[in-house]
């Protein structure tokens, strides 16, 4: 109360959106964090306000994503008691959260703010939660803040050791077989134009995570696409015939490796990242540079040497003519009856010039929509990528659009996960944000029907859902939408979408039963991924 | 292959610390066999003697985990021969075979354990030593039924010659002060 109090005071300086949800508002500040770098910042409430947060700093902090988070409290002589609305969100936000403190006395507030937005930017970034006890906020303080510039106990990132990048440049130089994976700390560190110029020298083929996506150039020469479970196939395939590795900002996460003890056994690796407790977490590395991604990929390019490597090329050349030939063609230009995700998101990326913000929520539709949609700056993928969070799109979308106000938004999202988040419409609408939803509807949480098709012997164990009717929902809110669902009124529902000045629902309904290849079972090894089922 | 490894965490005394350390361990699904908490030589730092049975590449995970916390300065691991460490235990034994023989006499003077305290009633014991000492005597004091037995956690020096806090101290001001 008496933040918000204050903040009456205020709404020239400080933009204040009111969302449906605490849910809501975190993935917005998620949103919001991703596509302009700076922290997304989120109040609540004490107790089920708190709590409500909870999915979002779990999804921030496993994505890396800076958010600065302020929870309200009860007072502090009442702490404990299990007071109105008391919940111990210090103690419960602990696993999730970088740095947590709770502020009992007013003048602990300046510089506890101050160190909570510098943990939480620097270094590897992710969630910081400030708890405030109710007597802290009506307390008075003569009000001094100092930027924080140091903590004893906390070196966001270690000088880079040159000999590393001796060590490194070494192998680079001498492997006949490198591949580069881009991680997101690319994005994070603003490293887009070192790691460009680094693979431009040394003609390593790059490939990218599921949140490294967006930091190269889709359309770039040595991008050779997406690693993991429904990445491309030659980056999957190739990565265990690799003599090196060098993965930059990424943490090979389980979605990437497959089957880690048949993970690039033929291949040295360098491992340049910036948490020293990501170096050997899963694969143990050969040369380990600890630091910020731009400052070594600056030092990493003066001592590498010019290289093409056009025979290795041709091998990625070859497994991107079997996947075109296998999934490719069939999901971008399919000639079945039923509408393809792929063919809805190749559209809306087309007549976007490859220029739109993509936010997804999780599923099917999320790995097709990282798939085939095209970009060409960076920051504009956002994802929940580590957490797997459904309803992520939605607020994510609102939170994007308001950091990226100049921009088209686009937020590709699936029945099941709509649902979970689809109050923000109402945020949505309030603020007149223009976000154009895709909500690709197959009837089904897709990915998990995919899985019992396919490993379950099709039994479709509580995967089909009653939908209700999503214009409709759409309209109560006050946002315009149709329906499309055939082929020959795809092209102009979308236009229809992007042309619509303020924010647009459009429900494309697409096949019910199709499947995401190509795909590296769970427990199989990358090279063992296949294209069909 | 699994051994006894002494985790030593040095930290700042912030509040909730210990459960964001205890939460690395709960996390690894590795079990705490001891923990001793208290401040260390130097004002402010507190020290943190933590025993785990583990692997060697699990003590490596956990002491990196341990260290990213925001409020920790420094965590090592060691083993038990790179450490010079002790526990200290407590023995409450009823006064009555005191009073009838000096076995339990012999049995303190051998384990070059000291009586603290006699009472009417009991008499109470402490030793200092490893954990199979301390368990050695209790195995022989029980023939007289041991009322009350407890062991502290452990507590340990390293038997390096460097101080490697103080080290590890001067290359942190350092290290603060050029970014100044």
């Amino acid at each position: 109360m008496p933040v918000y109090d204050a903040l009456y005071d205020f709404d020239k300086e400080v933009k204040h959106i009111l969302t449906r949800h605490e849910q809501g508002a975190i993935h917005g500040a998620q949103g919001y964090a991703r596509v302009t770098g700076k922290p997304g910042i989120v109040f609540a409430t004490s107790g089920p306000g708190a709590t409500n947060l909870m999915t979002g700093i779990a999804d921030a902090m496993i994505d890396s994503t800076p958010l600065v988070c302020i929870t309200g409290q009860v007072a502090a002589p009442l702490l404990g008691t299990d007071a109105f609305q008391e919940s111990d969100i210090v103690g419960m936000s602990i696993p999730v959260t970088k740095w947590n403190y709770q502020i009992t006395t007013p003048e602990e507030i300046p510089e506890v703010m101050a160190q909570a937005f510098y943990i939480a930017t620097t270094g590897r970034p992710g969630p910081v939660l400030i708890d405030v006890t109710k007597d802290a906020q009506f307390g008075e303080l003569e009000y001094k803040y100092e930027k924080c510039k140091k903590i004893r106990s906390y070196v966001p990132e270690t000088n880079i050791d040159p000999h590393q990048i001796k060590a490194a440049a070494e192998l680079i130089n001498e492997a006949k077989k490198p591949m580069l994976l881009v991680g997101q700390g690319i994005i994070l560190s603003n490293a887009e134009e070192e790691v460009k110029a680094f693979i431009e020298k040394t003609g390593i083929p790059a490939a990218w995570t599921l949140l490294g996506l967006s930091a190269l150039p889709t359309d770039h020469r040595l991008n050779v696409g997406m690693l993991g479970m429904h990445g491309n196939y030659g980056p999957n395939k190739l990565t265990n015939e690799a003599d090196l590795i060098i993965a930059v900002g990424m943490r090979f996460d389980d979605r990437v490796t497959g089957k880690v003890s048949e993970y690039a056994k033929k291949a040295k690796i360098i491992h340049i990242e910036i948490d020293p407790a990501e170096i050997d977490k899963i694969v143990k590395t050969d040369v380990a540079v600890l630091g910020d991604a731009k400052k070594a990929l600056k030092m990493l390019i003066d001592n590498v040497n010019p290289n093409t490597h056009e025979s290795w090329h041709n091998e990625f050349k070859k497994c991107d003519a079997i996947e075109n030939e296998k999934v490719i063609q069939k999901d971008l230009y399919p000639t079945k009856q039923g509408l393809t995700m792929g063919e809805a998101i190749r559209i809306v990326s087309e007549k976007t010039n490859n220029e739109a913000i993509l936010v997804t929520d999780v599923g099917q539709h999320q790995m097709i929509a990282q798939r085939y949609f095209g970009f060409k700056k960076s920051r504009s993928n956002v994802t929940s990528g580590g957490l797997g969070t459904m309803g992520f799109c939605l607020p994510a979308a609102m939170g994007a659009q308001l950091g990226a106000p100049e921009r088209t938004v686009v937020g590709v999202v699936g029945d099941g996960g709509f649902q979970m988040t689809v109050q923000e419409l109402g945020t949505i609408a309030q603020n007149k944000l223009p976000v154009k939803i895709m909500l690709l509807n197959n009837n089904f949480l897709g990915m998990v029907r995919q899985w019992q098709q396919l490993f379950f012997d099709k039994r479709y164990s509580f995967t089909e859902l009653h939908n209700p009717d999503f214009i409709t929902i759409g309209k109560g809110f006050g946002i315009n939408g149709h329906t499309v669902e055939k082929r020959e009124d795809l092209d102009a529902s979308i236009q229809k979408m992007l042309d619509h000045d303020g924010p647009y629902l459009l429900e494309v309904k697409i096949e019910k039963e199709d499947n995401v290849f190509p795909m590296v079972p769970t427990g199989a090894s990358v090279s063992d991924v296949i294209l069909e089922p | 292959m699994k051994k006894e490894y002494i985790l030593t965490v040095y930290s700042e005394n912030h509040i909730g610390l210990l459960t964001r350390i205890t939460n690395v361990f709960t996390r690894r699904k590795t079990n705490i066999d001891s923990l001793t908490v208290s401040e260390s030589a130097l004002h402010g730092i507190f020290k943190f003697t933590i025993v785990v049975h583990c692997t060697e590449a699990m003590a490596i995970k956990l002491v990196s985990q341990i260290e990213k916390q925001i409020d920790v300065l420094k965590a090592f691991y060691h083993t038990n021969d790179e450490m010079i460490f002790q526990e200290i235990a407590l023995y409450k034994v009823p006064i009555e075979p005191i009073y009838e023989s000096d076995t339990i006499e012999k049995i303190v003077r051998k384990a070059g354990a000291r009586i603290l305290e006699i009472t009417k009633d009991y008499v109470v014991i402490e030793k200092t030593g490893h954990k199979e000492d301390t368990q050695a005597l209790f195995e022989e004091l029980n023939q007289f039924k041991v009322m009350q037995f407890i062991r502290s956690g452990r507590v340990a020096i390293t038997r390096d010659p460097i101080e490697r806090l103080s080290e590890f101290l001067k290359e942190r001001d350092a290290f603060l002060t050029s970014l100044d």
